[in-house]
């Protein structure tokens, strides 16, 4: 209909009874070029909306994607071309050890920085949610890390870690506890990598809990409060349950995040950064993969890597989605 | 009712932002850097009174410009006034190279003159790189007995060809803090010290456990078993390659006796555990703090140790003549083929490292020639440094380059190097793995890297 009021309308004032005009050309000839265009014009211009996005897309996410999937079966080197190789760079993979040691490395990490920092996340976002003076403040406050560049809170870390001279050892070591070598030693080092990323991005996925709950309903904690319920068993039983998928979001978010942890280790090893450490005892998968492509110059197996992550990336997804679906279903039922 | 009229003029806008977004993709292709860099006209034989700028790609400080350095671009540009100079620096020498190897990949964003490295010469020699570059055996003028036997030699390829004019030299030797040595019960004398432990390291390394019996408290002998391995293995006659460019480290007489004495020194415990020029300045801050007594010192060193012991350290430093010398460092420059005046750029590649331009550039800058008649040349022999009162410097370097056995390089060193310092004797240094776990770390991780 809009668009047959457009055709006629050349020049004539619009008419006020739209609907009487084209019946009296009903029939006379068939619709105009212009007609047409307008038809296809509203049929084509939401995918020309969103193509931008989309063709951004094609060039810089998925035809990399899928060049990297062919460059995978490959052997090729930094400045040379490639030698088809089937499933060698898989295979090697599978053959070796600093590749599975990078898979756990991706895995403890990925453990030991995002569960503390979910839950972390939690409890402030919590706490803020309460009434209190300078509400304002805090909230802006705790987005503070998540401002700061990988790099510039790194090179903080590190100072703060440093064995020989750090704050962290000297205060450890007025309370009587020994000596520890946060570069070296494996879990020390994890645990001083994941410390960086749990400080950045705490809280940011606070602030995502936040808006989730100051979407509960009001009267929810009413009728708890009325029955009795405790503050704990208001959060335990009302917010959780509540901003569950909030949740579900920020662990997926997270999952793939600490799946590519990259510039952390990387800064925090310095010298020794790229094989993350002098055992690899903090490479990740991202590092393996950077490692391999730039500083060795494989960039098939570089690739190979690439291909594994997003297999995994995958799989965590999935698993994901079943579990959410699995909780639509507790919920429904 | 108004709706198509609005998503007309949206589809409109869209288009326009979507052949926008083309061009922006397919811009990317088009190599803008060479149009901007040649001159108005194209064509290569013009004559050589047309203006034109030449570009020169270098890493780090290689002593030619004009605020810091010698100030030899200005030089030539008085020489030949048609011919405007250009640098483009990168200050890291790795991600220098990363790019360059991209670019030579892609036949594009080239600069007319692109110096490399002596770590990564032995790539640059394979031919799928080499062929890239022009071959300096055919230019005129050339003669590659101008320089050190060894240096045009690491720069000849597989089938004789020639890619890089050399630039300086890293003959090493041994710096010292002449206080420790002092307070240990040891010689100071340079001399003296040279010929106690003149042709074996490991009367070096022994020399090393008599201080550390008697050392100042927190001071190490050495400050790295990987400098120690590394100013070792330069010294060898076999290292990490054979002749062909194969890797042979597992059996390199070299490599072993490098990584046993290496090795004994950091179980004696008597080397220090810092990485040199780490990224986070622990190695820079332990000169300040007499961490270790001694640094394996190539020529370039020279100016670490006085820049990060300070002014508190001056005359407490000596330099003496290695057990053994050896080259660690030292710069070529090569011309791409498909540049827009290879001729002109080849010129001014000569002229660079020419012995005149090699000396003037050690008298500003310190950097060690490897031509032997810029070795030759009083200013670079009577040559001393203030903040070694009395020592030698121009000396002792000019005739540690000349002693300097060539060894075959090959295209995995600096990988394989890497690992060995890296992950293996740091990994003893910070984590007290064995000797023989760490080697066996060593040889599954170069399996693992390594494709040959």
């Amino acid at each position: 209909m809009a668009t047959s009021v457009r055709a006629t309308s050349d020049g004539s004032p619009p008419s006020s009874r739209p609907a009487q005009r084209p019946s009296t050309q009903d029939g006379s000839r068939p619709p105009g070029w212009r007609t047409r265009l307008y038809r296809f014009d509203t049929k084509a211009s939401p995918y020309a909306y969103v193509a931008p996005f989309f063709i951004v897309f094609a060039a810089f996410g998925l035809f990399p994607l899928i060049y990297t999937g062919y460059l995978s079966l490959q052997q090729v080197e930094l400045g040379a071309h490639g030698k088809w190789i089937g499933f060698d760079n898989y295979t090697a993979l599978w053959n070796s050890p600093f590749f599975w040691k990078a898979l756990r490395n991706t895995f403890t990490l990925g453990v030991i920085s995002t569960v503390p920092q979910l839950m972390m996340a939690l409890g402030i976002a919590h706490l803020l949610n309460y009434k209190m003076r300078g509400r304002s403040f805090f909230r802006v406050a705790i987005l503070a890390p998540y401002a700061t560049s990988v790099a510039a809170a790194t090179l903080v870390f590190i100072q703060l870690f440093n064995p020989d001279y750090g704050m962290i050892n000297q205060l450890l070591g007025h309370i009587g506890a020994g000596h520890i070598d946060w570069e070296s030693s494996k879990w020390p080092a994890q645990i001083a990598i994941s410390s960086i990323v749990t400080w950045r991005w705490t809280g940011y996925n606070a602030l995502i809990y936040l808006a989730a709950m100051q979407a509960v309903p009001h009267d929810l904690y009413e009728a708890a409060a009325l029955d009795g319920a405790s503050r704990w068993r208001q959060f335990i039983n009302v917010t959780i349950p509540s901003i569950r998928p909030t949740i579900l979001f920020t662990i997926i978010v997270s999952t793939i995040g600490a799946t590519q942890l990259f510039g952390e280790p990387l800064m925090y090893g310095g010298g020794v950064g790229i094989t993350g450490g002098t055992d690899h005892q903090y490479q990740t998968l991202s590092l393996y993969m950077y490692d391999q492509g730039w500083n060795v110059g494989e960039l098939g197996r570089a690739s190979a890597v690439a291909w594994v992550m997003l297999l995994i990336l995958l799989l965590i997804g999935a698993a994901n989605l079943l579990v959410a679906r699995a909780n639509r279903r507790k919920l429904g039922g | 009712m108004r709706t198509s009229g609005r998503t007309r003029k949206a589809a409109v806008i869209a288009v326009a932002g979507l052949a926008a977004c083309a061009t922006l993709i397919t811009g990317c292709s088009s190599d803008s850097k060479d149009d901007s860099k040649g001159s108005s006209d194209s064509s290569s034989s013009a004559s050589s009174n047309e203006k034109i700028t030449l570009h020169v790609g270098d890493f780090g400080s290689f002593g030619y410009d004009n605020e810091k350095g010698a100030a030899l671009y200005a030089e030539y540009q008085k020489l030949h006034p048609n011919i405007t100079i250009v640098e483009d620096n990168v200050s890291d020498g790795q991600q220098y190279w990363d790019k360059l190897k991209l670019h030579l990949t892609q036949n594009s964003g080239l600069d007319d003159i692109q110096a490399i490295e002596v770590g990564y010469i032995g790539l640059a020699i394979q031919p799928n790189l080499a062929n890239k570059f022009v071959d300096f055996k055919t230019v005129q003028g050339f003669n590659a007995d101008d320089w050190l036997p060894y240096k045009e030699k690491q720069a000849t390829t597989g089938d004789g060809k020639i890619i890089g004019l050399g630039t300086d030299a890293g003959p090493t030797a041994i710096c010292y803090n002449k206080d420790a040595f002092a307070k240990a019960g040891l010689p100071t004398d340079r001399d003296q010290l040279a010929s106690q432990w003149n042709g074996d390291w490991q009367k070096f390394i022994d020399l090393g456990k008599q201080f550390q019996a008697k050392a100042p408290a927190g001071m190490k002998f050495s400050d790295s078993g990987s400098g120690l391995f590394n100013a070792i293995l330069a010294s060898q006659p076999t290292q990490y390659s054979d002749a062909n460019g194969k890797l042979i480290y597992d059996t390199s007489q070299g490599v072993k006796t490098a990584w046993d004495l290496s090795t004994e020194a950091v179980e004696a415990g008597i080397t220090a555990g810092y990485q040199q020029l780490d990224p986070q300045n622990a190695w820079t801050a332990a000169f300040k703090t007499n961490k270790f007594a001694t640094v394996t010192c190539p020529s370039w060193m020279v100016g670490l140790v006085q820049s990060n012991s300070g002014p508190a350290g001056q005359g407490k430093w000596d330099i003496a003549a290695p057990p053994q010398v050896g080259n660690w460092g030292g710069s070529f420059l090569a011309v791409p083929k498909s540049g827009k005046h290879v001729k002109e750029a080849t010129e001014l590649a000569q002229w660079l490292t020419a012995p005149e331009q090699q000396i003037k550039v050690f008298q500003k800058f310190g950097n060690i020639p490897s031509t032997v008649k810029a070795l030759d040349d009083p200013a670079v022999q009577n040559l001393t440094n203030p903040y070694f009162p009395g020592t030698p410097v121009g000396k002792l370097f000019a005739s540690a380059a000349k002693n300097i056995t060539p060894a075959p390089i090959g295209p995995w060193d600096g990988n394989v190097k890497d690992i060995i310092t890296k992950n293996g004797i740091m990994d003893m240094e910070k984590r007290h793995t064995s000797k023989d776990k760490a080697w066996s770390n060593v040889t599954s991780q170069i399996k693992d890297k390594v494709v040959q």
